[in-house]
């Protein structure tokens, strides 16, 4: 690509994803100012809608993170547990599942029908468990972010250096004091941020809260959001709750912004440091005791989604025409949406370096700090909010409806690229350090350039983006939540539908299948990173 | 735990390791050496022949596989690095970042730095003795590095281990400043009593203080014995190559 070009597609991918989410963002204001819909302001109900979706938010980020802390010292105390790192790659899983299928796992478990109502039946006790409404949104938040700050808080625990260690065993400090005077200042510089993280995670969680919120008195605003388009059409209704969805959002992020992001940066499932402590006995068997209990807690639904999976009826399930539909569909939607993802990513990344290496040890300039904003820009405006925007917006010209398509690709496409970025801008700015200066005294540029030199090198990247942003789409069920119709339906849509229906079996099975091609593409996304990171 | 040092009387312990072997990776290291009490012992030799090690194997981070460690006459092998008479100075990360150089100090004296006022008094004379005097409420970032390293010594010095132990604790410093510790650690060392042994990169580190040179290669000691007469030019060849090579590196 000649430089002229590179920084022209860097700004035509910036263009194509403001216009995505401003186009939304256009669509609301328009109806503020007296659209047809109208706006008639906040009333009783969304503010209830807008506590509840705080309150369960805060819950969660409370728990997971207070269950957090002692799991991860646990896990760090203990370098030699075993099967650390499996339980650390068994860590990593949740977030990658569809959330769909894990609240599927999580009902096979604490449901009505689960083994925990089961076990209490064999015992003689006959309550139902009941985890609909605050109960089930916790434990599904729970089960999705417990794993995610026990990596985090770990991840903050090994940058302890470790003469730190080494100081500790010397001078003789008891545990209360190193919890106090070398583990909690390294957590608590990281704590914010992940907090913070967590809490947006709830705040926009849709699956979770849509199916196991079980009805008004524990909706959030992004399932109100869906159920004013969806159900009742109430348009302003709709505007009211975006509006305050998107206000809140960006609070967030402007809080997050001052927190600073936690990294899992550096992390590998194997610890290096070494601890010099013998703990005593009670201290070890505290910390097995808590590594097993979190271990289960999150390995049972996911066994629990595998065996009720493979207890449906798939003789008759893949004879549907319907299933095939949905997933030939599921595919296509997201093999788009992950190449349309990748080649913004890849328009990014090529021509902020670009913009970087031009201006040499300079500040940099502002083109180059919008370009890594841009990557961003999808999580200051929620998926959901720009689906419904684009729903209000087009409703006035066509049937939002026959926008499925369309919708799905763009909005996931955009969901995946600050993902995509983050693969292909180490990658990217490595080889451009290392050929650029050769590539320009040979004179190879251009398309030359990007089949000789940068597609051998990126190739693997571009594999792990494509992957992983495939994985993503595959599992989204917002934006086919508020555009899908009988004539378009994804993988998740017939699977929320057939659990509306009470075809539970029938939602195992694919809900089986959905797991399966999500986690096939991670692995693969996983393997793919791996070697480009080798070959770096 | 205190207790366990005190029945070492004051002033330098010894060191000694008696046959001590140790397996890091494919190496077999083998240790076999006596430091007198007061004494000062320098160790030279080439990246991963196993300095470290021995200085890990005396502080207790490393247990010995077979063969016994003695400090000041007691049998140390078993006991865990808190009740051995040592205090060891790293190259980095002596000082907790968050905490101000008093704090950092007072460690070594109260692990839960609950100081009682004769503490405070043993940690504000310590930090003058080692030049830092009105620099108590700073913290680590604020110091430079050789002001760093005269606050880790300071806490050894209210720790009162009779044996003190370098790991090339001045290597990151420059010439000047790495004699003006040295010579700081041959004033500590006249006024306490206390045994030194440090590793270094340097051979003119040993020269400076007068000691003792075990020169290490390959996880054994090759050679041994008072550094003037190591470093002379009718030293031992095995040294003197290594010498050699060392210059031409640089």
């Amino acid at each position: 690509m000649p430089f002229r070009a590179r920084q022209l597609s860097g700004i035509l991918a910036l263009v194509l994803l403001s216009l995505l989410a401003g186009g939304a963002l256009m669509g609301l204001v328009f109806e503020v100012l007296g659209g047809v819909g109208g706006f008639t302001g906040f009333d009783s109900y969304i503010w209830r809608i807008a506590r509840f979706t705080l309150l369960q938010a805060s819950l969660s980020t409370l728990l997971s993170v207070i269950l957090a802390l002692p799991l991860a010292r646990a896990l760090h105390a203990r370098p030699d547990f075993p099967g650390r790192s499996m339980i650390l790659r068994l860590f990593a899983l949740p977030l990658a599942l569809p959330a769909l299928v894990a609240v599927l796992g999580i009902t096979s478990i604490y449901g009505r029908n689960g083994l925990l109502a089961a076990g209490m039946a064999y015992l003689g006790m006959h309550q139902i468990p009941d985890i609909y409404g605050l109960t089930g949104i916790l434990l599904a938040h729970i089960f999705f972010n417990l794993p995610l700050a026990t990596r985090l808080i770990l991840a903050s625990l090994d940058t302890i250096p470790e003469d730190y260690w080494k100081l500790a065993a010397q001078l003789g400090m008891s545990e209360p004091t190193r919890f106090r005077l070398i583990e909690w200042p390294a957590i608590l510089r990281n704590l914010p941020g992940i907090a913070g993280l967590i809490f947006m995670l709830c705040v926009t969680s849709f699956t979770v809260v849509l199916t196991l919120g079980g009805g008004p008195r524990a909706t959030t605003l992004e399932v109100a959001i869906y159920q004013a388009l969806h159900f009742d059409f109430d348009i302003a209704r709709a505007v009211a709750l975006t509006l305050l969805q998107l206000a809140l959002t960006l609070a967030i992020l402007a809080f997050l912004g001052l927190a600073g992001r936690p990294t899992e940066e550096g992390q590998t499932f194997r610890t290096t440091t070494r601890r010099f402590d013998d703990p005593e006995r009670a201290t070890r068997l505290f910390g097995s005791v808590l590594i097993a209990c979190g271990f289960l807690f999150v390995a049972a639904p996911i066994a629990g989604t595998v065996v009720s999976g493979a207890s449906a009826d798939f003789g008759r399930l893949l004879f549907e025409p319907v299933v095939w539909r949905a997933i030939m569909t599921s595919i296509c939607l997201g093999a788009a949406a992950a190449f349309l993802s990748v080649l913004l990513a890849l328009a990014l990344v090529s021509s902020r370096e670009h913009v970087a290496t031009a201006r040499g040890y300079g500040p940099a300039r502002p083109l180059e700090r919008v370009l890594d904003l841009g990557a961003s820009l999808i999580l200051v405006v929620p998926p959901i909010v720009i689906g419904a925007g684009w729903f209000i917006l087009s409703r006035h010209y066509v049937d939002p409806f026959s926008l499925a398509p369309v919708m799905v690709v763009a909005v996931n496409a955009a969901m995946a690229v600050p993902f995509a970025f983050r693969v292909l801008r180490p990658a990217w700015d490595t080889m451009a350090a290392r050929n650029n200066r050769l590539c320009a005294q040979l004179g190879i540029a251009g398309w030359t350039r990007f089949r000789l030199i940068d597609w051998p090198g990126l190739k693997r990247s571009l594999g792990a983006a494509f992957a992983f942003a495939m994985a993503l789409s595959l599992g989204d069920l917002g934006t086919i939540a508020l555009f899908g119709n009988d004539t378009v339906q994804t993988l998740p849509y017939l699977l929320l539908q057939r659990m509306g229906s009470y075809r539970t079996a029938d939602a195992a099975g694919l809900a089986l299948i959905l797991g399966i091609l999500c986690m096939g593409l991670m692995m693969l996304a996983d393997r793919a990173q791996g070697d480009a990171d080798a070959g770096r | 735990m205190q207790d366990d040092r005190a029945d070492i009387a004051k002033g330098g312990a010894s060191v000694r390791l008696d046959n001590v072997t140790f397996r890091y990776g494919s190496m077999e290291m083998l240790f076999d050496l006596t430091v007198e009490g007061s004494a000062i012992a320098a160790i030279i030799g080439p990246s991963g022949s196993g300095k470290s090690t021995l200085l890990n194997l005396v502080a207790g981070f490393e247990k010995a596989e077979s063969g016994r460690v003695w400090i000041g006459g007691k049998d140390v092998t078993l006991l865990p690095p808190s009740r051995r008479a040592v205090s060891m100075v790293f190259q980095d990360n002596n000082l907790f970042a968050h905490l101000d150089v008093f704090s950092n100090v007072g460690l070594g004296r109260r692990p839960d730095l609950k100081l009682s006022s004769a503490d405070e008094d043993a940690v504000s004379s310590a930090i003058a003795k080692v030049g830092l005097a009105g620099k108590e409420k700073r913290r680590p970032e604020a110091l430079s590095g050789g002001e760093r390293q005269r606050v880790a010594l300071a806490r050894t010095l209210v720790r009162n281990s009779p044996v003190l132990l370098l790991d090339e604790a001045f290597a990151s410093l420059g010439p000047a400043l790495r004699h003006e510790m040295l010579d700081l650690i041959g004033d500590l060392r006249d006024e306490t009593g206390m045994t030194v042994i440090m590793v270094t990169h340097h051979p003119d580190d040993a020269l400076r203080l007068s000691s003792m040179l075990f020169f290490l290669e390959e996880g054994h000691i090759a050679a041994s014995g008072p550094a003037e007469q190591m470093l002379s030019p009718d030293g031992p060849p095995l040294l003197r190559k290594y010498l050699g090579s060392q210059e031409s590196e640089v």
